[in-house]
């Protein structure tokens, strides 16, 4: 057998390929005869010390797979309606499959959540996710073109600007209360030297839990709060936590569960909240950080200024501990999803359209708006009472305060349309243009 | 028939003889990546494994029972051949704490040599789950001989239908929370082949799980045959259901009295089973069926995986030795209603399910009832069990019926105090 402990990685690949032929060949005593092997005939099975991947999680065994060829692990695409799968190509799989990031995460670990949700006809998914900040660069055959065709055509030479000025914003305090109901902005960060959900260990989802809860701990005044773990949560703060529409469950969506997001929950995971319930963050969901901006009525103004003051004094207090959030000028924010990069921005209002609706234009004028809508209990739900939830449908290649600026000028009109048809009046000479 | 130089060069060996050849351009690549050794070095530095270590303190599974912050460490960094971890094998445990009354097994093995690998953990999970089993110490008794079974006809007034199940795996090639697409596929292709090869009362024909015709399906469903995507949680976090469903598919014999899966839980699960009381015929069946299989995929330089402590080596600890469980499905009114009715299937060594299998409820008063141990008595022993246990079942019944009274059996000896 050979021995482990020499630094040359050729000789551990060498080894690990004798070794494997060794065991193989050694045992032909054994009861049949032709090239048996029995376990435990070498003197014993190979232990050695993890190199090159540490990560628990992951294809630790990706050099196994290497043994195979290309063509004998790629996946069967034939059924499958979403991004990765319209892009990924045998030739690419063939040229990616032997890479790994820093921390260990392979092609196959970035789409078996593709690989194992074919999708919908209707509804183009991603298909594949980022385990670590490194992913995107490793990958980039894959995920550049992912990203160019699910951000509108963003390319890879592509710059993206951040703007948290919330004084750059124009208007938005002023959205009708007796439609828009309620207005959120949420986001996501990653800490940076840390594994993503889909890829980290116990340990590391741990340590960002410890370093988020100590820079929450230190907000103040009117964004002074709590943190509850989700493990440790009494039920009276459970069910509190439920009826302000604030607590995060395990996710059951199987798009999550594919990637490994869920795994040891609820470890680490929890939620954070400032005292007037209007700032909340989520710790270990299906990103590092959710942070979210919402209060009643149609304030958006308010709600972004203080997302905007928020999110910079969150990172300010990452900083002043040694800590930076994963940020880059090509994809701005780099979150789990690439459908989330840039500012991971979905700015929203709950607001009701009940005429607006089921007119015929409709879904053309959202279009024209760069708007998406969603039924109120979140993305995939349907729309109660003729409610809906009403969001910017892009997240890179605009600022934040674009994105939020359409959002607040979109919903404007889309209400000044629906008091128009409550009138009987016509709506055709305000039609937008495309944006 | 297939000269043997066209089975030398189809057989495994010569698959990993050309692989390696290939894999002199892997050196190349892996050489580039030296970086990640210093990465790994440092994250092993920044990562105790105490900083890893399961939060367990709401399960109850054998895993969390066994696992203690000492052998986590001592086996954290280890990894099979395969390249399986630790982590890999606990995770289903981690992320099911199960239930108060109901203790599960909470982990998985990857591949054969996680047994030996993971021994320290393993090993008592392994004793608390098969009566205090030790494969340290003790060998388990392998015997496929049907023609040993006595007695093995039950009344069809009360036995429904009878079926014996096992699993087998194929040596060399990762099981199923670990295997590759590619591994996967040769699992299926090995085993379909050798399937080819059955004749007579054994010929059959194999139904992949992604080609099948709706038709096709509508039929195994019909039959009982069909096995779908796992939804336990059990099961998915153990990655079993990856790549759903490539390779998975349903073989079964023109008479449909033997059937196997393919890569569903376990490479292979191989039922035998018809309706009525013949439990004798399906025993027959069962293991002439296996042997032949076994023979076919010898021919070719494979075999299953076996050794002589645990048996025939399955994905679930709970499954080895002979990964047996024979049953019935048996109609008890009157003694089901009788309040000694779980002490008497205890003392038999026996346990009840639903009719639709484990964790369903019983319809009406038809049982399904099996054996409950796997390792350490051999596949007659356990059969013969079942049988002389159903006897006794039904004669209670039948005395319960003309109103006399039933006795509760003496404890069936196990190897635990």
């Amino acid at each position: 057998m050979i021995c482990y402990k020499g630094r040359s990685q050729v000789i551990r690949l060498t080894g690990e390929l004798l070794g494997r032929r060794c065991w193989f060949v050694s045992s032909s005593v054994g009861k049949i005869g032709i090239f048996v092997s029995t376990p435990g005939s070498c003197s014993n099975p190979q232990v050695r010390k993890q190199q090159g991947s540490t990560m628990p999680f992951g294809n630790t065994h990706n050099q196994m797979k290497l043994k195979f060829s290309s063509e004998q692990e790629y996946p069967d695409l034939s059924q499958h309606n979403n991004h990765m799968a319209k892009i990924l190509t045998p030739p690419m799989y063939e040229r990616l499959r032997s890479k790994q990031t820093p921390s260990g995460f392979t092609l196959d670990d970035v789409i078996q959540t593709g690989v194992d949700n074919p999708g919908h006809p209707f509804i183009m998914t991603v298909g594949c996710v980022a385990g670590d900040e490194e992913t995107y660069e490793v990958f980039k055959e894959l995920l550049d073109p992912v990203i160019e065709d699910r951000h509108g055509g963003y390319k890879p030479s592509d710059k993206h600007k951040t703007d948290l000025n919330a004084g750059n914003l124009k208007g938005g305090d002023d959205l009708d209360p007796n439609y828009v109901l309620s207005s959120r902005v949420r986001t996501g960060r990653s800490v940076r030297g840390f594994c993503l959900p889909p890829h980290c260990s116990r340990g590391e989802r741990r340590a960002v839990e410890k370093l988020s809860v100590e820079a929450l701990a230190a907000l103040s005044g009117d964004l002074k709060g709590k943190y509850y773990a989700l493990k440790n949560m009494t039920d009276a703060e459970q069910q509190q936590l439920i009826d302000d529409h604030f607590l995060f469950d395990k996710p059951v969506s199987p798009l999550l569960l594919a990637s490994g997001m869920a795994r040891d929950w609820p470890d680490a995971r929890g939620i954070w909240h400032n005292d007037n319930k209007t700032f909340l963050v989520w710790v270990n969901e299906e990103d590092h950080l959710r942070v979210i901006s919402m209060q009643k009525g149609g304030n958006m103004k308010e709600v972004f200024n203080r997302f905007c003051t928020g999110l910079t004094k969150i990172e300010n207090l990452f900083k002043e501990r040694g800590h930076a959030f994963m940020w880059n000028e090509h994809l701005g924010y780099v979150l789990t999803c690439p459908s989330n990069l840039g500012t991971g921005l979905r700015a929203g209002v709950h607001v009701k359209l009940p005429k607006m609706s089921k007119h015929p234009k409709f879904e053309d004028i959202l279009k024209k708006l760069r708007l998406q809508k969603r039924g109120t209990g979140g993305v995939d739900t349907a729309a109660v009472g003729g409610v809906f939830d009403i969001s910017n449908a892009d997240r890179l290649g605009f600022s934040e305060v674009e994105l939020v600026q359409m959002v607040v000028d979109g919903i404007k009109l889309l209400v000044d349309m629906e008091k128009r048809l409550e009138k009987g009046q016509s709506i055709d000479d305000i039609m937008p243009s495309q944006k | 028939m297939a000269s043997s130089f066209t089975r030398l060069i189809s057989g495994r060996n010569t698959a990993v003889l050309l692989a390696s050849l290939g894999a002199g351009t892997m050196a190349t690549s892996f050489l580039m990546s030296e970086s990640n050794s210093l990465f790994a070095d440092t994250k092993t530095k920044l990562y105790p494994p105490s900083s890893d270590f399961p939060d367990l303190r709401k399960h109850n599974n054998c895993m969390a029972s066994a696992l203690s912050p000492a052998v986590y460490a001592k086996l954290r960094d280890k990894l099979t051949p395969n390249n399986w971890t630790l982590d890999q094998c606990i995770q289903t445990g981690v992320d099911n704490p199960g239930h108060p009354f109901i203790k599960t097994v909470g982990c998985v093995a990857g591949d054969e040599e996680s047994y030996e690998v993971f021994a320290d953990l393993f090993d008592p999970v392994i004793k608390d789950r098969h009566n205090g089993y030790d494969p340290k110490t003790m060998t388990h008794p392998t015997d496929l001989d049907s023609s040993k079974i006595t007695n093995g006809i039950f009344d069809d007034k009360y036995v429904l239908s009878s079926r014996v199940r096992t699993g087998r795996s194929i040596r060399g090639l990762s099981l199923p929370p670990a295997c590759s697409r590619a591994e996967r596929r040769e699992v299926e292709r090995v085993v379909v082949t050798a399937l080819a090869g059955l004749q007579g009362d054994l010929a059959g024909r194999y139904y992949s799980l992604g080609d099948m015709t709706d038709k096709e399906q509508q039929q195994l469903i019909d039959d009982h045959f069909l096995f779908d995507k796992p939804v336990s949680p059990l099961l998915t976090c153990a990655f079993m259901a990856r790549d759903w469903p490539d390779a998975r598919g349903i073989w079964h014999n023109n008479e449909k009295t033997f059937l196997i899966w393919i890569n569903e839980e376990d490479h292979t699960r191989v039922i035998s089973m018809e309706k009525g009381g013949n439990m004798k015929r399906v025993f027959e069946r069962f293991c002439r069926g296996l042997k032949q299989v076994e023979h076919l995929i010898q021919e070719r330089g494979w075999e299953f995986m076996w050794n002589e402590h645990l048996g025939y080596i399955l994905t679930c600890p709970s499954n080895l030795g002979t990964g047996l469980r024979a049953g019935v499905h048996v109609r008890l009114p009157n003694l089901s209603k009788d309040s000694r009715f779980s002490k008497i299937l205890d003392n038999l060594r026996l346990q009840k399910r639903g009719t639709g299998g484990v964790d369903t409820a019983a319809v009406g008063d038809t049982f399904d009832i099996s054996n409950n141990d796997r390792l350490g008595k051999s596949e007659v022993e356990l059969v013969q069990l079942l049988i002389d246990g159903v006897h006794y079942l039904i004669e209670c019944e039948k005395r319960l019926e003309k109103g006399q009274d039933i006795k509760v059996p003496a404890p069936i000896a196990q190897f635990r105090k």
